[in-house]
């Protein structure tokens, strides 16, 4: 029940603005954890048989708890998805666009009903638990991980090494296996060019900025997404907590910006955010870039308070809602581009004037 | 994000090294890239494995030079996995491969984190043991400021918690 509701609605958790903290610049914040399971090869070199016992030992472990979270967990395997229904997740970020290219039987995702607390499994490791929450609240995702962690331990046995931490198949996250990052939007650091100067000082102290889809994805929309690098030598509060401390600084320096733009330049700026509303409310045909880029505007319009009959939780569903794989979901066949970009078009009208 | 080179084109390219503890950072378009020669290799290849490797001493100048480490040929007794596969991959094996590897990737984890020892969590069921022994060490260290400080009454009471602690690990 779960998994469909998330592959046919637009909308999971993360996108909700009202239901936490510091959602005018932090759209949301998620922390997962790798885990292994001692002895057992790591996912890249496991074959049908071994997976499956794999995904059968963590089923089982859910199944059983006693802890509601965990047991409440719906589980889906990659071989019942197709490649559509895969990029859908992907896009929502409840797996990540590596996991999604496998059809295999022995690779699935566990997911709650509105995809805050989910586990990959046999993606790169053979557990990732992920807790993903709206806005900036990395102390809760935290916490919702740890207790996953916590009661899986209590049957899984864990590939663990007292002195290199949970081991992990890549050595860039052994330790404590945590990622932690937030999604920020920074459309007013991004006019005033200040982005590059802060995110070039930010590898220095162990954190890293990506894209949307995270590695390897580009800054789209001024959506970037901050993150722990370093993964061993540290704990997971030290981390949490350099990663929030940095975090508070970027936003409140977004803040800072955006008000002396307001002030500064009252005219440019709604202008700009006008234009951006009159071409989401009126184009025909529209790219995913152009659309990034507006909706980015008219977010930065809504969080000023410029324009008060959209909700900002419209246009967090709306740049996953505009991608390509939840158009095609929508028109329930497949596009080219010239067809996605009609259908991006129809989709922005709809969810932003939805009644 | 834009090329620290050119300012123009969006940066694609981005370079993380780590220096004693110090990490910098750098992000180029591919051009800029491949003029700064950052790129040895087509960019295509510019990916995580390879870069992986090089920390783990896959680099290409050196095994040129004759300076290849005499111990890619080890292998993990549990999966078979060579250290020259995880070079190539930046992946290991199994778990197990950390132990089989354990010299190898010393330098390579102090590289990546700038630490190599974990100081996080610790399993609540199975890493008993594991607490004992941070326990232990912590004590150790208090029992040495102890000392120094002169403080011998709580040197001995830190000394007595130590063997009591110490009997649970046999």
């Amino acid at each position: 029940m779960g998994i469909d509701s998330l592959l046919y609605s637009t909308h999971v958790g993360w996108m909700d603005s009202s239901a936490g903290p510091e959602t005018d610049v932090a759209i949301s914040s998620r922390v997962r954890l790798a885990r292994n399971l001692d002895a057992v090869p790591f996912p890249h070199l496991l074959n049908e048989q071994t997976g499956k016992k794999v995904i059968d030992l963590v089923k089982q472990a859910c199944s059983q708890s006693e802890y509601e979270p965990l047991r409440s967990l719906q589980g889906v395997t990659f071989d019942q998805l197709s490649e559509l229904d895969r990029q859908i997740l992907m896009e929502k970020h409840l797996i990540s666009p590596q996991h999604a290219h496998f059809n295999d039987s022995y690779r699935g995702l566990l997911v709650n009903e509105d995809g805050s607390r989910s586990i990959m499994i046999n993606e790169e490791d053979h557990l990732r638990i992920q807790g993903l929450l709206p806005g900036f609240d990395l102390e809760k995702c935290n916490d919702a991980v740890q207790m996953l962690d916590d009661e899986l331990e209590k049957v899984l046995t864990y590939a663990f090494d007292g002195y290199r931490g949970y081991l992990t198949a890549c050595p860039t996250n052994v330790g404590t296996g945590m990622r932690a990052s937030v999604m920020l939007h920074l459309p007013g650091m991004a006019m005033t060019a200040q982005t590059n100067r802060i995110f070039h000082n930010i590898g220095q102290l162990g954190m890293t900025v990506r894209g949307l889809y995270g590695e390897g994805t580009e800054i789209l929309g001024n959506f970037y997404q901050l993150s722990n690098q370093v993964t061993l030598g540290l704990s997971e509060e030290e981390i949490c907590h350099n990663l929030t401390l940095v975090t508070r600084q970027i936003i409140e320096q977004e803040r800072r910006v955006r008000d002396s733009l307001q002030k500064g330049m009252a005219y440019q700026l709604q202008d700009r955010i006008g234009r951006a509303y009159g071409l989401l409310s009126h184009a025909g045909i529209i790219s995913s870039n152009e659309a990034l880029t507006l909706l980015s505007d008219l977010r930065l319009g809504v969080d000023l308070g410029l324009i008060t009959h959209i909700q900002a939780t419209a246009i967090n569903e709306l740049i996953v809602a505009i991608r390509p794989a939840h158009l095609q979901k929508r028109a329930g066949q497949e596009m080219d581009a010239f067809q996605r970009d009609i259908k991006r078009a129809e989709v922005i009208k709809d969810i932003l004037f939805r009644k | 994000m834009q090329c620290d080179e050119c300012k123009q084109k969006p940066a694609t390219v981005h370079l993380t090294e780590m220096y004693n503890g110090q990490k910098s950072e750098m992000h180029l378009c591919p051009s800029c890239a491949a003029k700064k020669g950052a790129l040895m290799f087509d960019p295509n290849q510019f990916n995580i494995p390879n870069l992986l490797g090089g920390f783990l001493g896959g680099n290409q100048a050196l095994q040129g030079a004759g300076l290849a480490n005499p111990t890619t040929q080890a292998t993990c007794q549990n999966c078979g996995v060579r250290f020259m596969d995880i070079r190539n991959t930046g992946k290991l094996g199994c778990p197990n491969c950390y132990q089989a590897f354990e010299d190898e990737l010393e330098s390579a984890l102090k590289r990546i984190h700038g630490n190599s020892q974990h100081t996080g969590k610790i399993p609540l069921r199975s890493g008993e043991k594991t607490r004992i022994k941070r326990q232990v060490e912590d004590l150790k260290e208090q029992l040495q400021s102890a000392i120094l400080a002169e403080d011998y009454e709580k040197a001995a009471e830190i000394r007595d918690a130590l063997k009591e602690i110490e009997k649970k690990l046999d």
